[in-house]
């Protein structure tokens, strides 16, 4: 593991602060803690959500592509 | 040996215009680009010259399906990125410049999403009241239309087609467990009637055959288009159109990371060499049920009667690509430090599929939106066929930013905001992309066209003059900044380029 950990932190300087520091792993949460985060985050998707959802998905039609 | 594996990704957006009784498809995207060119910089046009999409990588001329046409009226532009931005198929496209490592290739991809979520407030600022455009990195509309987020990889010319095709359709087919954007429904159930709530992949759905030449019809798992924008007796371009367009930046790295590294195996022969041969029964049907399979538990046969699940055949794959990079290095993919990244971050997720995974929800795009659509039905009580979770899915791909689930969600990010910013408007360094790109900083005015392989300058007299970059990787900022700084006008580059 202690290879793991250098070769991680010498690749990060490519990209001095990657979240892989930032952002808690959510291997290491327990599932009480995920299921509050999870909650907070349907509130806040509420808030944002498209309001007519039927009507935005009847009139996205796109044509076919490659 | 294998040879860098120069990278590039196009990608088709979605659109629609929000408030307007019709949306034309093709109009909307041409305002779009055209309201961020023309806030942006001036516009030089693309250069067709070089454009043939119906050679087939297997050297014969085909007879019953059609080569995609190349559409030369619409609008085609060229940024200072190096980048290619234009309509295609009724869809936004932008096409990333080459890059010459996949840390590259994904901030480009980053930057791209940014170009569209600016191009989306100056054209809606166009727009009359209550109107707005709406732009989406998807592959599907949920009702059979399904649009393309092509890799491109440049193989060595010498290698025989048939061995890319043997050595690599397996990864196309399991990769699926960590590359999947998700998708809510299925657009072409399968003949035994089961029912599909959510699958891994926006695109599984919509492949047909095994190899071949079209995009539109009948989408082969390998596409045989046989067009290098490069030296053609040194180099072939795989064009890869089985993938989904991802948002998270860690998936994005790997789907990339993972083929450029598989390719670079099959070129030094790695599989015969191991004596692993992973050539599937039946690909075509392989590619859907591995995209129908939550559980990752479904096995594959393979043609020498074992059978596989995805995530088995991913480890073998691993462990295969581990030993070649001691044994050859990594140079191929980038070097070291890249490399590395590539075989670390593709363990822990094949490792976090493995315990649990839901605790990749934060790298992988098809988790965190299974995981974000099955807390919302929980909540509210909704059957699959619900339009709120069609809505929900296709509004985790919005690129504006206020509309985005996405970017609700705290995905581990691999770039910081700047550095993808930085990639709007600057080249990549290590590639002829700086070439392009530094060139239509200074002297756009002064350019009449550009394409992959050429510039086309007009200098006010007849003719006008083409500099033709057929090596990716010349041009680059260790080669040419020292003679675009010695020069005061492109008259005097043409005349130093010519000495």
């Amino acid at each position: 593991m202690a290879e793991r950990e250098q070769i991680k932190r010498s690749t990060t300087s490519r990209s001095e602060d990657t979240a892989v520091e930032d952002v808690p792993s959510a291997k290491t949460k327990k599932g009480d803690e995920l299921k509050a985060e999870l909650d907070d985050l349907l509130d806040e998707i509420d808030e944002v959500l498209e309001e007519n959802a039927e009507e935005f998905v009847r009139s996205y039609v796109q044509k076919g592509g490659q | 040996m294998a040879i860098t594996k120069v990278l590039g990704m196009e990608t088709e957006y979605g659109i629609v215009i929000r408030g307007s009784a019709e949306s034309n498809p093709v109009v909307a995207s041409s305002a779009l680009i055209n309201a961020y060119v023309s806030e942006r910089s001036r516009r030089v046009g693309w250069d067709f010259e070089d454009e043939t999409p119906g050679r087939d990588a297997r050297g014969f001329a085909r007879e019953a399906s059609m080569p995609p046409e190349v559409e030369t009226h619409l609008v085609n532009t060229v940024l200072t990125n190096g980048a290619r931005y234009y309509v295609d198929h009724a869809h936004p496209e932008y096409s990333t410049p080459e890059c010459a490592d996949v840390y590259d290739l994904v901030r480009y991809d980053r930057a791209g999403e940014m170009i569209l979520a600016d191009s989306v407030r100056f054209a809606t600022a166009l727009l009359g009241p209550g109107q707005s455009v709406v732009v989406l990195k998807n592959n599907s509309d949920g009702k059979g239309n399904s649009y393309g987020n092509h890799e491109n990889y440049l193989l060595d010319r010498s290698v025989p087609f048939s061995r890319v095709i043997t050595g690599v359709i397996p990864h196309f087919v399991t990769r699926q467990i960590f590359t999947g954007a998700g998708k809510v429904g299925c657009e072409v159930p399968p003949p035994d009637g089961r029912r599909i709530d959510f699958q891994l992949t926006q695109r599984a759905d919509f492949f047909e055959e095994v190899v071949g030449l079209e995009t539109t019809l009948k989408r082969p798992i390998i596409n045989t288009r046989d067009e290098p924008h490069s030296d053609s007796h040194k180099y072939r371009r795989l064009h890869v159109i089985v993938g989904d367009a991802n948002l998270s930046e860690v998936a994005s790295f790997l789907k990339v990371g993972s083929t450029a590294l598989i390719l670079s195996m099959v070129e030094d022969d790695w599989f015969t060499r191991a004596g692993k041969d992973f050539s599937l029964r039946a690909p075509v049907s392989a590619l859907r049920e591995v995209s129908y399979d939550l559980s990752l538990t479904v096995p594959i046969e393979l043609q020498d009667g074992r059978t596989m699940t995805a995530l088995e055949m991913q480890w073998e794959h691993l462990a295969l690509a581990k030993k070649y990079s001691e044994s050859c290095g990594l140079d191929s993919v980038g070097g070291d430090a890249v490399g590395r990244d590539i075989l670390n971050r593709w363990e822990d997720v094949l490792s976090g599929l493995e315990s649990d995974p839901m605790s990749l929800s934060r790298q992988l795009d098809w988790v965190a939106k299974l995981r974000l659509v099955e807390g919302y039905r929980d909540r509210h009580g909704l059957s699959w066929g619900d339009p709120k979770l069609r809505a929900m899915d296709l509004q985790y791909h919005d690129v504006a930013p206020g509309r985005s689930l996405f970017a609700r969600l705290g995905m581990e990010t691999i770039f910081t905001p700047d550095e993808v910013r930085r990639a709007v408007d600057e080249p990549p360094e290590t590639t002829r992309a700086y070439f392009r790109g530094k060139c239509l900083q200074r002297w756009a005015p002064a350019i009449a066209a550009a394409n992959w392989d050429s510039i086309v300058f007009d200098l006010g007299r007849e003719p006008l003059c083409r500099v033709p970059m057929l090596e990716p990787l010349r041009g680059t900022r260790a080669h040419v900044e020292g003679l675009l700084a010695s020069v005061a006008s492109p008259a005097e580059l043409i005349e130093a380029l010519g000495s």
